[in-house]
């Protein structure tokens, strides 16, 4: 082992943005042929690390070694030069732009695109049979599901000879299948002798497919261990540096009567696509409904109307009151007088106004509030002293209320958003992605406060992305696929296998399904999850 | 109306389109590479006034096209500092070269010439000649193809032939080049092409360049082909017109042709209302038909002759992130 020198070799990286040490004294060696992950909370300076060495910035101090050899990457030119293939978490391609246009884009061979692109076009058919990376060339990135977008990621870095490929958050955006898809593609490339960095902050997906993981923590490198020495409570302690629960510690629910209640909901939007397809479900005071399923197939829609800002037909009662979906009578604030409080799934541009600073940005909906005005003008006092207890018991951090709303880290911006309607007393709570981009500790406040919710007898529909968030929150679970609900399952007598086959569409869960039903599902919806992603 | 008067009409459009075609296609490689631009008009106006200003003190057209193509690409490169290094607003940018040249044209022309804000009339060696192509004299007694080969096609300036080229070579350039396929992309999704090792800040100065050039043509062509001098506010406008007719085309070349076209045809029309009156049977006021590109552009943009999108990236600076 001595042999050989490491693929990559950092030593002492250090970066630092104003104030913030993003990276402090950073090393790391990377054997050839190998997947070495990366996990950390967000904000640990996993991206900022990797974007040092894919060229975006310029480190403060530190040396990268390439085989052996020092070298620097100013720019993602020396680094594609370096033999390095970055796929990010939000593809960098051209949506209107054909896959082959897309793969030779900076790589051309000449100044004319006509040599360039059938030369790309023999070459991706030799890509496809050495690893098994079957796209058509000649669809639009827009017209493709986010599975294939990222292939076509993997084969623009392998098109400009990428021995090392580094991949940010792969699975963020991929179906169960999808991923196990991935994970094949990239046990294919280490058997070709590529050197492939996987930075994630999924526990199982560490333990599934890497050889080697190292820790970060506040910019820090905490360790670095072989991964079949390790486990994932030892990871996840390492990472935050304190034991966390990875489950939720809740009682049985005791549902009492239904709060919400949906019966044949249909929603067309505004290229005349439906996307709801008649949605029946209940939620009953007391319990959590969370609906799983893969971004894109009518979760967001639902919220929305729900929320009183999309039209919809069929019946949706509140209290055995009907709401008004036609949106002649209804937006976000009858929605809010009815008794809805609603947690968006974007929060940054649905929830919050991101320049804002936190007091103004926590009366939002709400700035009708008696209490918030005095005669006509708003009462700032009031609402500032408002603000300020919310965020003491919310655990704001830092506990500032005139700091902009951009300035706090996702998981205090999910806390803004969440403590100011919770603290309305709502009868049902929406909540869409509670901790999408939340770190490990605010994960867990935040589901102890929808948990807590859910005791006083509020009743809440949860939706994510994320499968281990619903199985841990919710009583019962719905899977939407293409715009129906597929199926309903408790909580506690189901797992993720039967979810994940719900979500692709497949209701027979028995039986054993192949990969390619399962995908060929999917292509059929993937352009709209593309879209929603 | 009589086949003469209609050759005289579709004449004076090609006159009038060549002006719009040459902004408009300048307007599409700015805009193709995500910077908006607004001040095609001023660097018309610039462009025009330098010209002219150059050919009446030099004799020579050739140095005032020159100095024309110079002054709009001084001015590109203010908008290409203010947008594409320092980040500013683009829109800004474009109206304040507006008023630029608005005002500094007069002012120069003022100082220069002190005829009222205008440059001396051009005559001779000073102004772009129309060219006769061959055999126009030969042919020009052939029934039907003699006046539309005499009239339509021989007879104008160099300028002309050279914007109506342009719109090939765009096409040829935006489609079939390396460096389209990435002007293209730097419009769609500037991170796709700065991932790829491709600077984006150098495709965008190249596309706003070209876009200075284009118009430097225009603004000479006004001033030294389709008039003989500058007048104050020559320009009129027709910057604005021709992000019209961008839009009308859907930033496609071939299409800016005809949406040139046809503005400058509506142009030709509303200085024959005879023309109409014979045609139609009712007098309509040349303001309408003034307006009309505009109308046009409105029906487009509310979506109603199918959907005009625009580049992606249009009118935002790029930042890096990660």
């Amino acid at each position: 082992m001595t042999d050989t020198a490491p693929a990559i070799e950092l030593k002492g990286i250090s970066k630092a943005f104003g104030p913030v040490q993003a990276n402090k004294d950073i090393s790391i060696r990377v054997m050839p042929g190998t997947i070495h992950g990366i996990i950390g909370e967000n904000g640990a300076g996993k991206s900022t690390l990797m974007s040092i060495l894919y060229g975006f910035y310029k480190a403060d101090a530190g040396e990268i070694f390439i085989s052996g050899k020092k070298t620097d990457i100013p720019d993602s030119q020396a680094a594609i030069a370096a033999g390095i293939g970055m796929v990010f978490q939000h593809f960098k391609l051209v949506e209107n732009f054909t896959v082959l246009e897309n793969i030779i884009l900076g790589a051309e061979d000449g100044r004319l695109l006509k040599p360039s692109l059938s030369k790309a076009r023999k070459t991706l058919v030799s890509l496809a049979e050495d690893y098994g990376l079957n796209v058509d060339p000649d669809a639009l990135i827009q017209d493709i599901g986010v599975g294939m977008q990222q292939r076509v990621e993997i084969l623009k870095a392998l098109y400009r000879q990428a021995d090392i490929l580094i991949l940010d958050e792969p699975t963020g955006v991929l179906t169960p299948a999808e991923a196990d898809q991935l994970f094949r593609i990239l046990g294919r490339l280490r058997s070709e002798g590529k050197t492939i960095i996987l930075i994630t902050h999924k526990l199982r997906e560490i333990m599934e497919i890497t050889d080697t993981v190292s820790v970060m923590r506040r910019g820090q490198m905490t360790a670095t261990v072989k991964t079949a020495e390790t486990s994932p409570p030892e990871l996840a302690e390492l990472m935050v540096g304190r034991k966390v629960l990875l489950r939720v510690n809740k009682k049985p629910a005791t549902p009492g009567e239904v709060i919400l209640d949906v019966k044949g909901l249909r929603v067309v939007d505004s290229k005349g696509v439906e996307r709801l397809r008649g949605i029946d479900l209940q939620v009953r005071a007391g319990e959590v409904l969370g609906l799983a399923g893969v971004a894109g197939n009518g979760q967001s829609e639902l919220l929305e109307v729900l929320g009183g800002y999309a039209d919809g037909t069929g019946s949706v009662t509140l209290n055995g009151t009907p709401l008004d979906l036609s949106g002649k009578k209804s937006d976000g604030q009858s929605r809010r007088a009815r008794g809805v409080a609603h947690v968006p799934e974007d929060r940054q541009r649905e929830g919050l106004i991101m320049d804002f600073q936190a007091w103004e940005n926590n009366v939002f909906g709400y700035h009708h509030d008696d209490r918030f005005n005095s005669g006509m003008l708003m009462d700032h006092a009031a609402i500032r002293a408002d603000a300020e207890d919310k965020m003491a018991r919310f655990d704001v951090r830092p506990p500032d209320p005139t700091l902009a709303a951009k300035n706090f880290s996702g998981g205090n911006q999910q806390k803004i958003v969440l403590a100011r309607e919770i603290e309305r007393n709502p009868d049902l709570l929406l909540i869409g992605q509670p901790t999408r981009g939340v770190d490990i500790g605010a994960i867990e406040f935040i589901h102890e406060q929808i948990i807590a919710l859910r005791d006083q007898g509020k009743a809440i529909l949860l939706v994510s992305v994320e499968l281990e968030e619903i199985l841990a929150l919710s009583d019962r679970i719905a899977v939407m696929f293409d715009g129906q609900i597929m199926g309903e399952r408790a909580a506690d007598q189901t797992d993720e296998k039967e979810l994940g086959l719900l979500m692709a569409g497949i209701t027979d869960t028995e039986n054993e399904h192949s990969v390619a039903e399962v995908e060929a599902n999917l292509a059929r919806v993937g352009g709209d999850a593309s879209k929603e992603v | 109306m009589d086949y003469i008067t209609l050759i005289q009409l579709l004449d004076s459009t090609v006159r009038l389109a060549t002006p719009l075609l040459l902004a408009c296609l300048a307007g599409l490689f700015s805009e193709r590479a995500g910077v908006f631009d607004i001040g095609l008009e001023g660097k018309m106006l610039a462009a025009a006034f330098f010209s002219a200003a150059l050919a009446s003190i030099t004799g020579s057209v050739w140095l005032g096209l020159a100095a024309g193509i110079g002054a709009s690409m001084v001015l590109s490169a203010v908008h290409g500092l203010a947008s594409i290094t320092f980040r500013g607003n683009q829109l800004i940018s474009g109206v304040a070269i507006n008023f630029l040249a608005a005002g500094m044209t007069v002012l120069i022309a003022q100082d220069w010439f002190a005829q009222g804000g205008r440059t001396p009339s051009l005559f001779g060696g000073a102004r772009f000649e129309p060219i006769t192509l061959p055999f126009a004299k030969t042919v020009e007694d052939v029934p039907f193809l003699g006046p539309l080969y005499e009239e339509l096609i021989s007879g104008h300036s160099i300028l002309v032939y050279a914007a109506f080229l342009a719109v090939p070579l765009t096409w040829w350039i935006l489609f079939r080049t390396r460096f389209g396929l990435r002007l293209r992309a730097v419009g769609e999704n500037p991170a796709a092409v700065d991932t790829a090792g491709v600077s984006v800040v150098g495709l965008r100065y190249a596309a706003v360049g070209i876009a200075g050039l284009l118009c430097g043509v225009a603004g000479a062509y006004l001033s030294t082909a389709l008039q003989a001098g500058f007048v104050k506010d020559m320009s009129a406008g027709r910057g604005f017109i021709a992000l019209a007719a961008l839009i009308f085309a859907k930033w496609r070349p071939w299409y800016a042709l005809w949406a040139t076209l046809l503005f400058g045809l509506f142009g030709a029309l509303e200085t024959r209302p005879d023309v109409i009156q014979s045609v139609i049977g009712i007098k309509v006021q040349g303001q309408l038909l003034g307006a009309l590109p505009y109308l046009m552009t409105v029906v487009i943009l509310a979506g109603f002759v199918g959907k005009a999108i625009p580049p992606r990236a249009g009118g935002e600076p790029y930042v890096k992130e990660r």
